[in-house]
């Protein structure tokens, strides 16, 4: 009986702890280690953020749902991986620590045949002073929990507008070298549809502010979409929404610290600014959740299985070439660590070769532009493909045997605004393929015929569709499987 | 006749060299029927992105 241990339940590793008990059933075990007991659909955190959800509308608890399907669940967080084993444990194993009330503090060694780790990011609030809703000045809406104070704050805004006091609202990125600034190009857009909503659009200013070097870059380099007999740029699109909302933006900026209503940044030419707020969302930078990693002597290898940003080596190209040789081939495609040929990372957790979007740097050296996104669809194809792999490797195939790389799969984007059926609207994107492959589509590094976006209804019928699918099939309830990534 | 969306735009400011959509773009956004035949296009061209991807 092998057992395969998965760190982290998020998209990427529920989607591929429940792949491979499905396909390997009662005869081997999968181990799951994750520190929340409930499982949240973080895409729908940004209606939380704004009042429309509930943080119980947006997660379930865990443990049942793996009962069901015969899961080992584990409340605890990874703390470090040990790849040889150790001189007292012959087999490789991780070491955890419990997080549930029952168990808290408490550690324990889990030996594994193969591991996957699916940790996702350490939100990197420290990265930039101020940041963050504990102890600094700006909310987040990178979890259910951070989202809900959001919205009790952003409602506190709200009435004080409605008493006649105008405020100023800041959404963005909170550092230079963020990601995800699709969830808050989806919740600026979200606030600005409340106050329309509520008859108080004219009281607030909102302003985006991001380290994108133009706006609609979203850290995949930009879209190019065929609209109206024209091939454009998403930066068209998106200043053309942002003009048509009345929202202004500053791009190309790193802020280097928060105050209590005010922001301060340095853009890429150079010059500094501060913009006050009442109420600013700014996502954090990422980082890998600081796993260690030892040798068999209890030597430190972290640097062999980790990148310096803490994220798992797998079998991308790491040698730092500059942006000009970049190729579609330097993305990972079967995320298995080149040393230790048991150990896989998918979705947030893998260390991606390089950013998507083109490095830029300030006069003054300071690097500004996206790090590479790796959520949502990206991070669920993964995951199901890794486990794929690893199920045929535990039956007998001597290398992974399935591939899957962001050069060669697509996305699919949706921003929505407002929950009613008519009164709701959306920016629907389909990428193909997420990181643009220069060579095969010469231009705009994508296929036109799969790369597609417009705003209306529809979108916002798909992503409510989404949302109630994706919670269907990671409860696994009947024909989990049969819905896709 | 200037149309609301166009007050946005300010003469030499950054809103100012971008396009703005027309009332009849807007209207198609909201258009029941037309946005149920994009609902099936776009979740057509959606699912052939998804297969392409596995």
């Amino acid at each position: 009986m092998a057992r395969l241990v998965i760190l982290g339940a998020g998209v990427s590793g529920h989607t591929a702890a429940t792949f491979a008990k499905k396909w390997l059933g009662s005869s081997h075990e999968v181990v799951v280690v994750t520190p929340n007991s409930k499982w949240n659909w973080i895409p729908s955190n940004i209606w939380v953020g704004v009042g429309q959800m509930s943080k119980k509308d947006v997660t379930f608890e865990l443990k049942p749902v793996y009962d069901k399907l015969g899961i080992d669940y584990r409340q605890a967080k990874a703390v470090s991986i040990h790849p040889e084993g150790s001189e007292n444990q012959a087999s490789p194993f991780v070491t955890v620590e419990h997080t549930s009330d029952a168990r808290k503090g408490e550690s324990e060694e889990i030996t594994y045949d193969y591991l996957i780790n699916a940790t996702g990011p350490k939100l990197n609030f420290g990265a930039t002073e101020g940041l963050g809703p504990d102890g600094g000045y700006s909310y987040s809406v990178c979890t259910a929990d951070h989202a809900t104070e959001a919205a009790a704050v952003l409602k506190e805004k709200f009435d004080r507008i409605k008493r006649g006091e105008k405020q100023k609202i800041l959404v963005g990125t909170g550092h230079g070298m963020c990601t995800c600034q699709g969830a808050a190009f989806e919740y600026i857009f979200n606030i600005d549809t409340e106050l329309r909503r509520a008859g108080i659009r004219d009281m607030a200013d909102l302003q985006w502010i991001s380290n994108e070097s133009f706006l609609g870059d979203f850290g995949v380099g930009g879209v190019h979409i065929k609209r109206g007999g024209y091939v454009a740029s998403s930066k068209l699109f998106a200043e053309s929404l942002y003009t048509e909302k009345g929202i202004n933006w500053t791009t190309g900026a790193h802020v280097t610290k928060v105050e209590e209503g005010v922001a301060h940044y340095e853009k890429l030419d150079g010059s500094t600014g501060s913009i006050d707020f009442d109420f600013s969302m700014l996502i954090p930078p990422f980082a890998g959740v600081g796993l260690k990693a030892f040798g068999k002597d209890g030597q430190d290898i972290t640097d062999t299985l980790f990148a310096p940003n803490g994220f798992l080596k797998v079998d991308g190209d790491y040698s730092g070439k500059p942006f000009e040789e970049w190729d579609a081939s330097d993305w990972p495609k079967n995320y298995q660590n080149p040393t230790y040929k048991n150990i896989f990372a998918v979705g947030i957790a893998f260390a991606p070769p390089h950013p998507i979007s083109k490095p830029m740097k300030s006069p003054n050296g300071t690097p500004i532009f996206p790090t590479p996104p790796r959520t949502g669809m990206p991070s669920g194809i993964i995951g199901k493909a890794v486990a794929n792999s690893i199920v045929d490797m535990i039956n007998g195939a001597p290398e992974p045997t399935h591939e899957t790389s962001m050069a060669e799969m697509g996305a699919a984007c949706i921003a929505s605004v407002g929950k009613g059926m008519f009164s709701g609207e959306a920016v629907a994107l389909t990428v193909y393929p997420v990181v643009p492959d220069y060579k095969k589509y010469p231009g705009t590094g994508r296929d036109q015929n799969y790369t597609m976006g417009e705003i209306g209804l529809a979108g916002h019928w798909i992503k409510h569709t989404l949302h109630h699918m994706f919670l269907w099939k990671a409860q696994l309830k009947p024909g989990w499987s049969l819905i896709p990534e | 006749m200037q149309h609301d969306v166009e007050k946005n735009v300010k003469p030499y400011e950054q809103t100012f060299n971008t396009m703005v959509p027309s009332p009849f773009v807007k209207f198609m956004r909201k258009c029941v029927i037309w946005q149920f035949i994009r609902f099936v296009i776009i979740n057509v061209k959606m699912i052939i992105v998804v297969s392409k991807s596995h």
